[in-house]
């Protein structure tokens, strides 16, 4: 684990892992998609249950994204290594564009199932629009110090803050929630899932997660090589 | 601890007087709240049921006020690097400022929430229970908050960005404090949200010194 800290090392080590981790990605949404628009339409939903089979894997990735930017966090402010910054960089941008997909998904799902495109009567919404805030939060901090090392470590302290206040939030709003509308329009004891939509279920998981790491160590490595170019251009520019 | 008694008595001096304190701090308070009638309508029916999460709106809002000027304005004269060197440490620093914070915007602003209440229609008898639970989320919007400013020091659009930092940030003091008056309101017990409320508070105290400490030495850099 420290030993790929180096950047050297890192890149030498992640080099054929993208081409591969991009083609199962690739390999795995083909599978899924082709699972999930074959499934059956269910009884009660109709066809909008395939909506499910986006809305879902996103929802995960988004809040798995963000432990993967806590974590990152936790290393770039302790360790004080530059990749680990590059890693929670790397990773803010596709958690939020998770995380804003499952609201869109989610949005799209509730107007057939439920009547409306929002509702604040439910707990979970509500806790993942907070999410969605805070990677925006953390965007906008990470970009708005011009000092890279500076902006760096902010942007790591404000990521840890949030590794320890979000699950507070998460509670208070589902506490909330209880308080104010006692019957959710989700429940957690629905019926049970067949394997007809829990194989495409899985399958789609399985995909956001490779397609995440994918988009993640390639971002990782363009960082790095960003820094090289910057370095180059330096010494080049200190040789003219 | 002399030093961080003259530091506190600065601090407040300082909000007290530079025209960002508890009177712009309410003044903005009142505005809000006077805004809401106008936007949803006169008739009590539609006003008491949001007397009190309006009330918790409008002080998450007016404490994030003076939170840009509280370590910008250090940061820029070069008192924030002499404060880096005396004895105290910045954990100490930012506790203090948070102290502060609270007692020049958050203990006034606890004043103005029953007043903007009462004025929303909410039961009267009910004052100084909001007071009280105003005061203490005043104490969470100014840990939380300072630790948001302090983050955003040296950064070119401060007070947007504070705010921006600290607002999803507030979600559990605005939840546990209108949830307290409005468990008051309906006849039940505040103090479950109550408790709640002050544990938040408690636990940012404890907490946002350490972030905050780390944020101002890195700023320093």
């Amino acid at each position: 684990m420290f030993g790929l800290a180096n950047p050297e090392r890192f890149m030498r080590f992640s080099a054929p892992l993208v081409g591969p981790l991009w083609i199962a990605a690739g390999l795995l949404l083909a599978a899924g998609s082709w699972l999930s628009l074959t499934a059956p339409p269910d009884y009660q939903q109709g066809d909008s249950v395939r909506i499910m089979f986006v809305h879902v894997p996103a929802a995960s990735m988004g809040l798995m994204a963000y432990a993967a930017l806590g974590v990152s966090c936790l290393f770039s402010l302790v360790w004080r290594h530059p990749l680990a910054d590059a890693a929670a960089r790397a990773a803010a941008v596709p958690g939020a564009a998770l995380t804003g997909l499952a609201l869109i998904t989610g949005a799209i799902w509730g107007k057939p199932m439920w009547g409306v495109w929002w509702t604040w009567g439910d707990a979970r919404l509500v806790s993942v629009l907070v999410l969605f805030l805070f990677y925006l939060a953390w965007l906008a901090l990470r970009a708005a110090i011009e000092d890279e090392s500076k902006a760096a470590r902010a942007a790591a302290v404000l990521g840890l803050v949030g590794l320890i206040n979000l699950p507070i939030v998460k509670f208070s709003v589902d506490w909330w929630n209880t308080l104010h509308q006692p019957a959710s329009l989700l429940r957690a004891d629905g019926p049970s899932m067949t394997a007809a939509y829990l194989t495409p279920l899985l399958t789609m998981m399985a995909a956001y997660a490779v397609l995440f790491a994918a988009v993640w160590i390639t971002g990782v490595r363009t960082e790095v090589m960003g820094r090289r170019l910057r370095t180059l251009r330096a010494r080049r520019a200190m040789e003219a | 601890m002399s030093a961080l008694l003259l530091l506190y008595r600065r601090e407040v001096s300082l909000l007290w007087a530079g025209g960002g304190g508890p009177l712009l701090a309410c003044g903005f308070a009142l505005a809000v709240t006077a805004a809401l009638p106008l936007a949803i309508g006169s008739e009590p029916v539609r006003l008491v049921p949001v007397a009190a999460g309006t009330t918790w709106i409008v002080l998450a809002l007016a404490s994030l006020l003076s939170l840009e000027r509280l370590f910008e304005r250090d940061h820029e004269d070069g008192a924030l690097d002499l404060l880096a060197l005396g004895p105290p440490t910045l954990e100490a620093v930012f506790a203090v400022k948070t102290a502060a914070q609270w007692t020049a915007v958050g203990l006034p602003l606890s004043l103005a929430a029953p007043v903007a209440a009462l004025s929303l229609g909410l039961d009267p008898a009910l004052a100084p229970l909001t007071a009280g639970a105003a005061a203490l989320a005043g104490l969470a919007f100014a840990a939380v908050g300072a630790l948001a400013a302090a983050l955003s020091l040296g950064s070119k659009r401060g007070g947007l960005l504070v705010a921006v930092i600290a607002l999803p940030l507030y979600a559990p003091p605005v939840i546990f404090g209108a949830g307290t008056v409005t468990a008051a309101q309906e006849g039940t017990s505040p103090g479950p949200a109550l408790a709640l409320l002050a544990a938040y508070a408690l636990f940012a105290c404890a907490l946002t010194p350490f972030a905050g400490g780390a944020a101002i030495r890195n700023a320093q850099g």
